[in-house]
């Protein structure tokens, strides 16, 4: 099968679910999760984004590679669920209830 | 303990000549005042409906539901490059020229010419009516006497405003006063990375605005913005401003802000020292062609070393939030009923240049969101205990001063309109 993301970030493969396109989506799947399931993709995650600095830098968004699309797509969830990780300690956002805020414009990429 | 000088009087609210006692919040919870509210500002005054840049080319047009006004109005760029708005009405019967799908929904597009659904009516993008279906068998009818009614629009740094009053007679950039001529010069053009949030909010317009005009409530309802050990810290340091400004009916409130880098990135989440950024914004701010000592004189008005971002509000429902690390923020409030309003949130950054800027400005679009909903459900709760009308006496502090100034503000707008009507002789109809 073929890789979802760039060689240098193949441990992310197991959560090739979450190189998701809009901020939408990510954060349907962000407040549809567990904590458990959050933070298995965050312990992940994080590390490599830490390490991936200057990779990410290199990447130009102009005429971007499918496997960095799907890598940009999946930083975008890691930002989406560090909320609930390092802050809040549920998915949504304390005392947030039946309230919801969309994107309605949004980067293409 | 104050940190920041305060005005000769002793206080911001004594300084503006607002009076501190408790305000009852009447005017948040009464559906009468609402539709008072409607006739005098929403019908009245210049309402910021969008950027130029949604309108990139000849021919570009978008709808904007105005329903505080009763009104739906279509923006569009015209063959000479000039931008307008009209009455989204065709004149034949009356039906709704543009829309797609579902008639209460806002659209977008780009065409030559708007043709009615109904009768095929169709319009030039000057609103001249051109084409009527079988025009013969009207009654001599006269098409330039039914072009598309013309709304007033004007432009000003990008920012697309419009003007549902056919009398007004002040221009744009009169009303919008100092604050707004302080402010020109901005970049304002090279910021068009977008990402914009709507809501629907449970409250009153103004108690959103109330939320976004006070920092009094940041170390608190915010303190997960930081770390443990730092929330603590800045809840007993609590919110002083760097300055408020008031001019007519708009006014201002400029901030510090320690946290663009943080001084220590103890202070901060890892994602934020990760992607070195947060809600305040990217750390490394990118080049719009000046220095924030080059900046133009309304923003950081007192030169401040540790500014950290401005917040306009312009009445009545438009904020413009201007970050030190070159980005900002609008907010809009857009009334739907005397307790309900829809909001939007739009994030303005220089495009980014690669994968690692682009997830540095998600992070701060995203901490917006995230901060956003906690004052998006308080007020839900707020309006809800309003309307019990259990207390109506509230006290606010000096650094409310703004909410006080909205407030009557708004009230000041019915109580001149309904003088001006009762002066009005009364018209048969
Ligand atoms: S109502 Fe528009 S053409 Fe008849
Ligand atoms: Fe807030």
């Amino acid at each position: 099968m073929a890789n979802v993301f760039p060689a240098e970030f193949a441990e992310l493969e197991p959560f090739a679910d979450w190189a998701i396109h809009g901020e939408r989506a990510r954060y349907a799947k962000r407040i549809s999760s567990t904590m458990e399931e959050l933070q298995a993709f965050y312990d992940v995650a994080f590390p490599l984004l830490e390490k991936g600095t200057s990779y990410l830098e290199k990447v130009s968004l102009d005429g971007i590679g499918d496997e960095d699309k799907h890598l940009l797509w999946a930083f975008c969830s890691l930002v989406t669920i560090a909320f609930p990780v390092e802050a809040w300690g549920q998915p949504r956002v304390p005392d947030s209830g039946p309230a919801s805020i969309d994107a309605v414009v949004e980067p293409a990429v | 303990m104050a940190h920041f000088p305060k005005p000769s009087e002793g206080s911001w609210t004594e300084h503006f000549e607002i009076d501190t006692e408790p305000v009852s919040y009447a005017d948040s919870i009464s559906p009468e005042f609402y539709e008072q509210e409607r006739d005098a500002i929403f019908r009245r005054t210049w309402l910021n409906v969008g950027r130029v840049e949604q309108l990139p080319r000849k021919g570009s047009y978008f709808t904007r539901e105005l329903d505080a006004a009763g009104a739906s109005v279509i923006v569009v760029r015209g063959t000479d490059g000039e931008v307008r708005a009209f009455h989204n009405v065709c004149r034949h019967r009356g039906n709704k020229l543009v829309w797609d799908d579902y008639p209460r929904e806002e659209t977008k597009g780009t065409c030559r010419a708007f043709t009615c659904k109904y009768h095929a009516w169709r319009y030039d993008l000057e609103g001249k009516l051109a084409f009527v279906q079988q025009e013969s068998e009207f009654f001599g009818i006269d098409k330039s006497e039914y072009g598309l009614l013309a709304v007033q629009a004007e432009v000003w740094e990008g920012f697309v405003f419009v003007n549902l009053d056919p009398e007004n007679t002040t221009p744009l950039r009169e009303y919008l006063g100092r604050f707004a001529h302080g402010i020109e010069g901005y970049p304002f053009h090279k910021l068009t990375q977008v990402h914009k949030y709507r809501a629907e909010i449970g409250s009153n317009w103004k108690l959103f605005i109330d939320a976004f005009a006070e920092f009094y409530h940041a170390p608190i309802l915010h303190s997960g913005q930081y770390t443990a050990g730092e929330a603590a810290k800045i809840k007993k340091y609590g919110y002083e401003a760097l300055s408020y400004d008031i001019d007519g009916p708009h006014s201002m409130v400029s901030s510090w802000g320690g946290i663009a880098p943080p001084k220590e990135k103890a202070m901060v989440k890892p994602i934020e020292r990760a992607l070195r950024s947060g809600l305040f914004g990217p750390w490394d701010a990118p080049d719009i062609g000046m220095s924030t000592e080059e900046l133009p004189p309304a923003i950081n008005p007192t030169r401040s070393k540790v500014w950290g971002m401005d917040t306009f509000v312009f009445f009545p429902n438009f904020m413009l939030l201007i970050w030190r690390p070159n980005w900002v923020l609008t907010y809009h409030y857009w009334p739907t009923s005397y307790n309900t309003h829809i909001f939007e949130g739009t994030c303005y950054f220089v495009p980014p240049q690669n994968a690692f800027q682009r997830l540095q400005q998600e992070l701060a679009a995203v901490s917006f969101k995230e901060y956003g909903l906690q004052d998006g459900n308080t007020l839900e709760a707020t309006q809800t205990m309003l309307e019990s009308r259990t207390v109506d006496a509230f006290p606010l502090c000096d650094q409310e001063v703004l909410l006080r100034h909205l407030h009557s503000t708004a009230q000041s707008y019915v109580r001149r309109h309904q003088q001006r009507r009762s002066e009005t002789p009364a018209t048969a109809s």
